[in-house]
């Protein structure tokens, strides 16, 4: 659904398309038409050729365009065609490079609604507009710094628009460069524009784009480059250059794609293991998820950076793992615990810290899955840390672990209410938890919905069933006093 | 350890740990296939370094550093591919572009670069080219690549042999038959080094070179397109705009070879993090430890004795790794972990628990049928069991009875045990399990 603002938004980029392409064509600069403009059509087959290369460009652009690919699981789509564009900002001139970016319109992803077509030919256009104008303004004041005159007419000046000459090569390179920089710039502005109106402020984060827009910028700019090449093999073979680059392009996104594909697979993977190693407890099944979404709700909120944010993911899943090497007439003892079974229940930290010690995680990830039963007043186990002692990963898998115990289900008891399991946490902050964390949970917890689990029901057989959680502070394990 | 001593696992066998086989040296690990590739590239660069010395000088020095420097950057940057290989795209690009450079503009009033040079040139700068970006590897203690260095450096100097001594015949040809020309040689130079390759790859892990030519095919034909596809815009690009077209040219490729390490990335990632959870069922006291990786590379080794292909290889590793995770829903160990020792019914419940469990992921669906098969009979059940799950029931009876030993006569036992069940074994996964248990090879999947 496009919404309202977005609306505007969409309507106010093609209006401003509109008025800039006029005004553009217009105002008679020189360079502005490049192989269109009235002296070149003129000559003998001049017509043809323009015609002839903005087809090729429109359909390389409709190609790029149409097989958009994934970046990542979680993020938005990636097309290469600002090449198409790009060339046809040193071949055409602004102006076609406008009229190739509009054929975005036509694109041939049946998915798109008008507005969203609307709003991709708009802000094609007006990216081609604006690398075209940086292109010309940037190659006349290098042309200038180098006393060279910029001229429309081929021979030996310098000719900015149109098949590059190699003598002026560098220049043309570095207006090229220009224009790149500002195709991509105005691009993505004008998708970040759309997406704060249409889906919140929250959505670059909550997508996980941010974590690659380095490099989603860095990619548009390396692939933006393919658009000067396109123009450097015009001379030779004419519309093949667009085939030769297609190939190298095509490579790409096959790489991209098995790229995102591997990391689907890797997380469902990850899902159903942390899913088999919960089937040992009949109420905990989904716990190892929930902290997760906890984890980096806090870790969102505490503006942790996006590689720490992942890392965290993987932590808060796993952080119980090492729970598999306590013997299940551990877990299930319906009476209090011998000092021995207490111990064995100590050290699970420190053997899913065995367990995922050689995945290459970030040692951070390891450290909060050993400490994650730490207490600030340093009551905790299996160290005995004391307040920032404690690795940041722990602090904030404790919280959203005691959080989850709470909310669901407890074979002894009913699921809490999210207000109690708050009061709780507020009352262990300071001793148990990190107070700031503990804020920082309740606050995204306001901005976020937390997905409570359905209701658990008994199962068949109850003697199969743990009766004492180890991560439930309201519910402290009982030991048989020595 | 209370944990451990409570669930009843059994202590580990101190005398495995001090057994484990060492990693070899390099020098142990150089066979005839490794010693003859370099053996050529040397005597190739001696020869190259004596015809350039003879001549008295590097014919167009400004290209010559150019692209010397091109391919040092490329090898600088190599690229992990799965499977433990490794390769440099943009150094063979700058190296192929070089062998068939077919000339360079004019630069305003000057003459246009020499690029009258030869074969043994290009092996020179090459040469030079991937010794400089090499270095930094060595320095910082990477494995020095030296094996695919001469495989580059050979192919890059079959077609630079034949490109260079016809460069000047065609030079009056349309572009589309020089196109056309350097096209067929590009496949030739892919070929020639898919082949060393495979040769080298098949005589490091035992695999058949049939089949290990078949998976370097399958593996590199994206990357190898990618190459020649911008070879050919590298040469007549620089024809017709210079040096200067290298710079921004290697934009696009720096953002392509990302894009293919990142995926290499996840998936050693994947495969660790399956390695490390397979883990799971030893920590929890169901099975020895080390049980899952010493069936995983008694199955590798197997499979790839039987000239499984690699697809294959990896998601029968998948499954010998993950193959008791079914154990997880029992409530408590079977004893020792053997589940030789179970009924066939049992057996087979715990085999279908762990495939339910797999098929979750839902990416994994034939890695799940490899478990469910695990413990059916080899001769008359119906369906038949996969040749992957019949590879695993093996190699899980032989860890079962065997163990961390390295006892042989406590070996030849198990395997006798196993032919002497030719329902129960496949007779063929048995005798290849023998060579395999005789050697011992380590994964390198």
């Amino acid at each position: 659904m496009v919404s309202r603002p977005a609306r505007l938004y969409i309507g106010l980029v093609v209006v401003l398309t509109g008025l800039l392409v006029s005004a553009t064509s217009m105002a008679d600069i020189p360079g502005t038409w490049g192989l269109m403009s009235k002296a070149a059509i003129r000559t003998p087959e001049g017509g043809h050729k323009a015609l002839f290369a903005l087809v090729t460009l429109v359909v390389l652009f409709l190609v790029c365009d149409s097989v958009d690919t994934p970046l990542s699981a979680r993020q938005t789509k990636w097309s290469p065609s600002s090449a198409a564009t790009l060339a046809a900002v040193v071949l055409l001139g602004p102006l076609a490079a406008a009229f190739v970016g509009a054929s975005s319109l036509l694109s041939l992803r049946p998915k798109l609604r008008l507005p969203e077509r609307t709003f991709n030919g708009a802000m094609h256009a007006l990216s081609g507009l604006a690398a075209g104008a940086a292109y010309l303004g940037v190659g006349r004041w290098l042309a200038m710094l180098a006393g060279l005159h910029a001229s429309t007419t081929p021979g030996n000046n310098l000719v900015l628009v149109g098949p590059p000459q190699s003598k002026y090569f560098g220049i043309i390179i570095g207006a090229f460069a220009a224009a790149a920089a500002v195709h991509v710039l105005a691009n993505h502005g004008l998708i970040w524009g759309i997406y704060r109106l249409n889906r919140g402020t929250g959505m670059l984060r909550r997508e996980g784009l941010e974590s690659s827009l380095p490099l989603l910028l860095a990619s548009d700019f390396g692939y933006a480059c393919l658009g000067l090449v396109i123009a450097s093999l015009w001379s030779t073979m004419d519309w093949f250059a667009a085939v030769l680059v297609l190939v190298t392009l095509f490579v790409a996104r096959w790489a991209m794609g098995q790229f995102a594909e591997q990391q689907r697979a890797y997380a469902a993977t990850m899902n159903a293991l942390c899913q088999a190693v919960e089937t040992k407890d009949y109420y905990t099944r989904g716990h190892g998820e929930r902290v997760s979404r906890g984890s980096v709700m806090i870790a969102r909120k505490i503006r942790m950076s996006a590689d720490r944010t992942d890392a965290i993911r993987f932590a808060g899943m796993l952080h119980d793992v090492g729970k598999l090497g306590v013997p299940t007439q551990v877990l299930q003892k319906t009476g209090p615990l011998t000092e021995d079974e207490f111990a064995a229940i100590q050290l699970h930290p420190m053997r899913g810290l065995e367990i995922v010690r050689e995945i290459g995680f970030l040692y951070e990830a390891l450290n909060g899955i050993m400490h994650h039963h730490e207490r600030i007043d340093g009551r905790g186990y299996p160290m005995g840390l004391a307040g920032h002692e404690i690795p940041e990963f722990a602090r904030v898998i404790a919280v959203a672990d005691a959080f989850d115990s709470m909310t669901t289900t407890r074979s002894y008891r009913e699921a809490q209410s999210i207000e109690v399991a708050l009061d709780q946490l507020r009352k262990g902050a300071g001793t148990q938890f990190d107070a700031l964390l503990v804020e920082a949970f309740i606050a995204a917890l306001d901005e976020e919905r937390w997905p409570l689990p359905e209701p658990v029901r008994k199962p068949a057989d109850p003697t199969t069933v743990t009766v004492q959680d180890h991560d439930d502070p309201t519910a402290p394990l009982r030991i048989v006093e020595a | 350890m209370a944990g451990g001593t409570l669930a009843g696992r059994p202590a580990p066998d101190p005398a495995a740990a001090a057994q484990a086989p060492r990693p070899p040296s390099y020098w142990q690990a150089l066979d005839s296939g490794r010693l003859l590739v370099m053996a050529a590239a040397i005597m190739l660069v001696a020869a190259a370094l004596a015809g350039v010395a003879t001549d008295h000088q590097i014919r167009g020095l400004q290209a010559a550093l150019a692209f010397g420097g091109f391919i040092a950057f490329g090898e600088l940057l190599r690229l992990a591919l799965p499977g433990g290989r490794e390769a440099a795209p943009i150094a063979l690009v700058g190296a192929m572009s070089y062998a068939l450079l077919l000339g360079l503009p004019a630069n305003g009033s000057s003459p246009p670069p020499q690029t009258n040079y030869d074969a043994l040139q290009v092996i020179t700068v090459t040469a030079i080219g991937m010794t400089v970006g090499a270095l930094p590897h060595i320095a910082a203690d990477r494995p020095s690549g030296l094996t695919g260095m001469c495989t580059r450096l050979i192919a890059v100097a079959c077609v630079a042999f034949i490109f260079r001594s016809v460069v000047s015949d065609i030079a009056g040809y349309h572009w589309y038959l020089k196109f056309a020309i350097m096209a067929a040689l590009l496949l030739l130079g892919w070929l020639i080094e898919t082949t060393i390759g495979a040769l080298i790859r098949a005589d490091d892990v035992g695999a058949r070179f049939r089949v290990a030519i078949r998976d370097e095919m399958r593996l590199q034909w994206q990357l190898g397109l990618a190459v020649g596809a911008s070879v050919l815009i590298t040469v007549f690009a620089t024809k017709a705009m210079g040096l200067l077209e290298l710079a921004v040219f290697v934009g696009p490729l720096l953002v392509t070879q990302i894009a293919f390490r990142r995926y290499a990335g996840i998936r050693a990632t994947y495969l660790q993090t399956v390695r490390s959870l397979a883990r799971v069922t030893e920590v929890a006291g169901y099975v020895e430890e080390g049980h899952s990786r010493r069936v995983s590379h008694l199955a590798v080794a197997v499979g790839r004795g039987l000239g499984l292909p690699e697809p294959e290889l990896l998601a029968l590793e998948y499954a010998a790794l993950m193959h008791d995770i079914g154990q997880l829903s029992l409530r408590d160990a079977i004893p020792g972990g053997a589940t030789l020792q179970v009924s066939a019914a049992e057996q087979e419940r715990i085999a279908g628990l762990g495939a339910d469990v797999i098929s979750e992921a839902g990416v994994l669906d034939e890695v799940a049928d490899l478990v469910r098969c695990q413990s059916w009979p080899a001769r008359g059940h119906d369906p038949a069991p996969p040749l992957g799950s019949m590879i695993i029931k093996a190699a899980n009876a032989f860890d079962d009875m065997v163990g961390s030993s390295t006892d042989r006569d406590r070996s030849a036992a198990a395997l006798e045990r196993m032919r002497l069940d030719p329902v129960g074994y496949d007779a063929g996964v048995v005798a290849v399990l023998a060579e395999v248990a005789g050697r011992r090879l380590p994964s390198r999947l």
